[in-house]
């Protein structure tokens, strides 16, 4: 309880009052007072976040912080949330990340600002709602409910080809989401009219169920994650996209793909995830492999990060189906370092677009002689990306190939190949845009980077530097969990 | 022979209303141009005062009356209460539409009236006839709304096809109660239950008379393959009439429905099931595939009705109480919707201006956001994304369709709403992502304007409560089985 309201709703809410104040005050005459307004609300977001992570106990496996009331009796249906060690860090890193797609987005975003703005803080409050919901019926409503603020963002701040990218994305995700749907109410009907996800984790199942209902699941969240080979809407969305939108899709929103693992697909149908966890390792190496060299070949900075946002997904995936603690954890870590990363990284490209209003390697070169302070900002997050010794980047996958190693050699090798196309794809990007001879008149007139974004980069990079040097801050939290998910997933329920 | 005067209390609602139709009339008849205005809160007055008789006449028991061909209960008054409102509304939103184009008559009022007292005929039938008479009653006075803009050709030829395949669809309908007769020797729909299960019948001739009269309910509720109709009638005719075909009537139609093949001919569930299953895939299928290609807004409305009709069958076929109480829900939630949809198309036209085009939708984001905005919350709520009431709608048949065992047809349901998510998301892409062709102002009416805002608000609002609506659905049908 904070000032006498529920601790966890309020996370929610609150973001989502904001919003829809910055959308009520919204005129594009005055944006200057929804931009303080909306700063203020995910300031005040983030500060109720964090008494979750002071208040939480890491000793517990069970869900803290619940509240359950009946939402609506004909079906059983409640509001019941809480969380627990792998939900606390995902709605930590959404409240962390809203604040900053508001200042990312200051000076940049002047059409329909309280329209942009709203958008964001709503959407932060119905990713909260995701990851904090613990019935089936909440946690679809938030699931969908996220695709409308972000299509809209797509659509309408987005680039010139916006309207495909948009409808592409929110298609592909439906897809996913009705399959889950039927899923849903199939293990409402079997489960005897009940839609409390702790209850379907308990709920034994026969294994061809397990597969369809594995199934149907996978597709949702494979999509979100998104995995090979429905990862194809990724790149499209993330082109099109404002730069505050390519930064909350990548740190946010395929993390939700993500949490759907651990929460459904898993500790539900674990016989299941065992019998498909040789497919499932298989589709996550080739995320990680072929969307690694596709990476290399990309001529445009957005599409690049894009690409190397699935491959870097692909060790999340990974990580889940080893079905050993240091995978999960791995993969969890990698989940959050992939957020501040892949976030700062496309925020990186966000400064020079704005500048010159290209994303392609070719227009840059000799960068850092206009903008030294940029690029060696750049240059952290960069070698984060590559997975750098001492930054998150390292952490995550260090973990999960340490875990693979446990389960085959050939999976390990194959996953390790991604330090080295990671960090090709990477540097030489890198290289390309920053380092050299200024390769045009246009690179001549660029100006480093203002303070405003310079607070934003030196935020993420303090936070890329610190979960690479004390992950354990992290894994503490979770390591109570994820070892219960564990005895879930190897507990035959059969 | 004994003359009973029957009790005459179920139906003070009806009769109520046959006398303020006739009052319309006659006061339309000695007001002047100027005041045609009487005949509008003439008629809203009626319905509120339809409203007020059905409530306090209100009783959770089943009331039979005139010989049990009339029949009062919980589902019979929530439906009617539902109607009221809806027909008040329409009337609302049309008020500036029909004043600019010279259809503010008594006429217009009178017609929606008769209309609505077939309606309410038809809810409260328990005889085959009663049902036929109400049915009537709508559909002429319906024929004749279409046709009310007499010198528009397009309204003409829709009025024509309305009425002759109506009138083709009322023919089976009739056959087949002839038939069932033919085989039970009573048009009771309580009697006709008992003969049935008693089994001294001859079963094939029923099930001829069944497949008429499923024929007969299809075309009503433009079902697929019935719903030829549908798409012509939606377009042509004046989008205020539009808006009343589209709507209180679905709410008859479900009466009826329950009337005809639960209290009637409930005990061969098995055999209509079969039926309807293929005329809601069908119905689905078409009506989600064929709205992607449309280019007028209305008749892409009318295939999403049809659409949306398939889904109300979903819940027919799951039979049962869950079954019948989600498609009554579902038809709410559906008639909110379409009442919204059509009020901002509505409000969008002019004086010589139809803003059927879904290009006329273009930038509506820059010109009036909060209209933009409601109209965004109707097309997620047609698509079924939560928390908009569509999704909840769709959420509770689904799950009673599944429960009763057709776990195919669930998929097939939903993966057909996916294709319709495209035409739905389309609307919102021109609203939003696209600039606006025309900086006409958009001034509706106060009334308009607090209208519209209500029926927005309860598309979300419903959606994030839904247990007003679903509780009273569940109630409707638990107390009238």
């Amino acid at each position: 309880m904070l000032f006498g309201f529920p601790l966890l709703s309020l996370v929610i809410w609150l973001p989502i009052f904001f919003g829809l104040i910055v959308l009520a005050i919204g005129n594009d005459r005055n944006s200057l007072l929804p931009r303080w307004l909306s700063l203020i609300g995910s300031i005040i977001g983030l500060m109720v976040a964090l008494p979750l992570y002071a208040r939480f106990d890491p000793t517990l496996s069970t869900m803290q912080f619940v509240e359950q009331y009946i939402w609506f009796e004909r079906l059983n249906v409640h509001y019941h949330v809480g969380i627990d060690g792998i939900s606390m860090p995902l709605i930590l890193l959404n409240c962390f990340v809203t604040p900053l797609i508001v200042i990312a987005g200051w000076e940049v975003i002047r059409e329909r600002v309280s329209q942009y703005l709203g958008a964001f803080l709503i959407m932060s409050g119905i990713v909260n709602g995701v990851f904090a919901s613990l019935d089936a019926v909440l946690f679809y409503t938030f699931w969908e409910a996220s695709l409308i603020p972000m299509f809209i963002i797509i659509g309408v701040w987005g680039g010139p080809n916006r309207v495909y990218a948009a409808i592409k994305f929110f298609l592909y995700t439906l897809l996913g989401s009705l399959l889950m749907l039927i899923a849903l109410i199939y293990l409402y009907h079997v489960s005897d009219g009940s839609f409390s996800i702790l209850e379907y984790h308990q709920l034994p199942l026969p294994m061809t169920p397990q597969i369809l209902i594995f199934v149907a699941f996978l597709l949702a969240f494979a999509v979100k994650v998104p995995m090979w080979p429905v990862h194809t809407w990724l790149p499209d969305a993330h082109v099109e996209a404002p730069t505050g939108g390519s930064v909350v899709l990548a740190a946010i929103l395929l993390k939700l793909g993500g949490y759907g693992f651990l929460r459904f697909s898993l500790p539900i149908a674990p016989d299941a995830s065992l019998y498909l966890a040789d497919l499932m390792i298989l589709l996550s190496l080739v995320a990680v492999v072929y969307i690694g060299l596709v990476a290399l070949m990309q001529q445009d900075m957005k599409k690049l990060i894009a690409y190397s946002s699935v491959s870097h997904m692909g060790f999340v995936t990974l990580g889940f189906f080893l079905f050993n603690s240091l995978g999960i954890e791995g993969a969890m870590v990698q989940m959050i370092s992939h957020g501040f990363i892949s976030g700062a990284m496309f925020l990186c490209v966000g400064v020079l677009y704005d500048r010159l209003h290209s994303r392609q390697i070719a227009d840059y070169g000799g960068v850092v002689n206009k903008m030294p302070v940029f690029a060696a900002l750049f240059m952290l997050f960069a070698m984060a990306n590559a997975g750098l010794p001492g930054t998150s980047g390292f952490v995550g996958e260090f973990m999960v190939i340490m875990g693979t190693i446990e389960v085959s050699f050939w999976y390990a090798f194959f996953a390790a190949m991604t330090l080295i196309l990671g960090a090709s794809y990477t540097l030489w990007m890198y290289k390309r845009v920053i380092f050299g001879a200024v390769a045009n008149s246009n690179v001549e007139g660029l100006e480093d980077i203002s303070k405003r974004e310079f607070m934003l980069l030196a935020i993420l990079a303090f936070a890329v530097l610190w979960l690479g040097v004390y992950p354990f801050s992290l894994t503490e939290i979770m390591h109570a969990t994820v070892d219960n998910l564990l005895l879930h997933m190897t507990h035959s329920k059969l | 022979m004994d003359f009973l005067q029957p009790d005459f209390t179920p139906a003070y609602p009806e009769i109520f209303l046959l006398v303020m139709v006739c009052v319309v009339m006659l006061v339309d008849l000695i007001v002047g141009e100027k005041r045609r205005y009487f005949a509008f809160f003439l008629a809203q007055s009626a319905l509120i005062g339809c409203a007020v008789l059905t409530f306090t006449t209100f009783s959770p028991d089943i009331r039979h009356t005139f010989s049990g061909m009339f029949v009062d209960d919980a589902m019979s008054d929530i439906l009617k209460l539902m109607v009221y409102a809806t027909v008040a509304a329409v009337l609302i939103y049309s008020r500036t539409y029909i004043g600019v184009r010279g259809m503010f008559k008594g006429e217009f009022f009178s017609l929606a009236l008769f209309a609505t007292l077939g309606m309410m005929v038809m809810i409260s039938a328990s005889h085959f006839m009663t049902l036929y008479l109400g049915l009537e009653l709508l559909s002429l006075s319906l024929y004749a709304m279409v046709a009310l803009q007499r010198e528009s050709t397009v309204a003409t030829e829709a009025a024509m096809k309305f009425f002759v395949l109506g009138a083709l669809a009322s023919g089976f309908l009739l056959y087949g109660m002839s038939m069932v007769y033919g085989a039970t020797g009573t048009l009771h729909t309580a009697q006709l239950s008992e003969i049935i299960q008693s089994g001294m019948i001859d079963h094939a001739v029923l099930v001829v008379g069944l497949v008429f009269i499923v024929a007969g309910i299809s075309f009503k509720l433009s079902a697929a393959p019935f719903h030829m109709w549908a798409p012509d009638v939606y377009q042509g005719a004046p989008t205020a009439v539009t808006l009343f075909v589209g709507s209180a009537p679905k709410l008859a139609a479900f009466g009826f429905v329950m009337r005809l093949l639960v209290d009637g001919l409930g005990e061969m569930v098995a055999d209509w099931q079969g039926m309807l299953v293929i005329l809601s895939v069908a119905s689905m299928a078409i009506g989600n595939v064929v709205a992607i290609v449309q280019s007028n807004i209305k008749r892409m409305l009318a295939y999403s009705t049809i659409s949306h009709m398939g889904f109300v069958l979903l819940g027919f076929i799951a039979a049962g109480e869950d079954g019948y109480s989600s498609s009554l829900f579902y038809i709410a939630a559906y008639v909110l919707m379409t009442l919204g949809a059509f009020g901002i198309i509505m409000i969008l036209a002019r004086e010589g201006f139809e803003s059927e085009n879904i290009s006329d939708f273009k930038g509506l984001n820059q010109r009036n956001p909060w209209l933009a905005l409601i109209m965004m919350f109707l097309m997620l709520s047609m698509a079924g994304i939560p928390p908009m009431i569509g999704f909840y709608a769709k959420l509770s048949v689904l799950q009673a369709v599944l429960s009763a065992g057709y776990i195919w047809l669930t998929v097939v349901a939903v993966m057909l709403s996916l294709i319709g998510a495209f035409y739905y998301l389309r609307i919102i892409k021109f609203m939003y992502f696209d600039a606006p062709e025309s900086d006409m102002p958009i001034l509706p009416g106060m009334d308009i304007k607090v209208l519209i805002s209500i029926n927005g608000l309860a598309v979300i609002m419903l959606g994030i409560f839904p247990q007003t609506l679903m509780g009273l659905s569940l109630y409707a049908i638990r107390q009238s089985m």
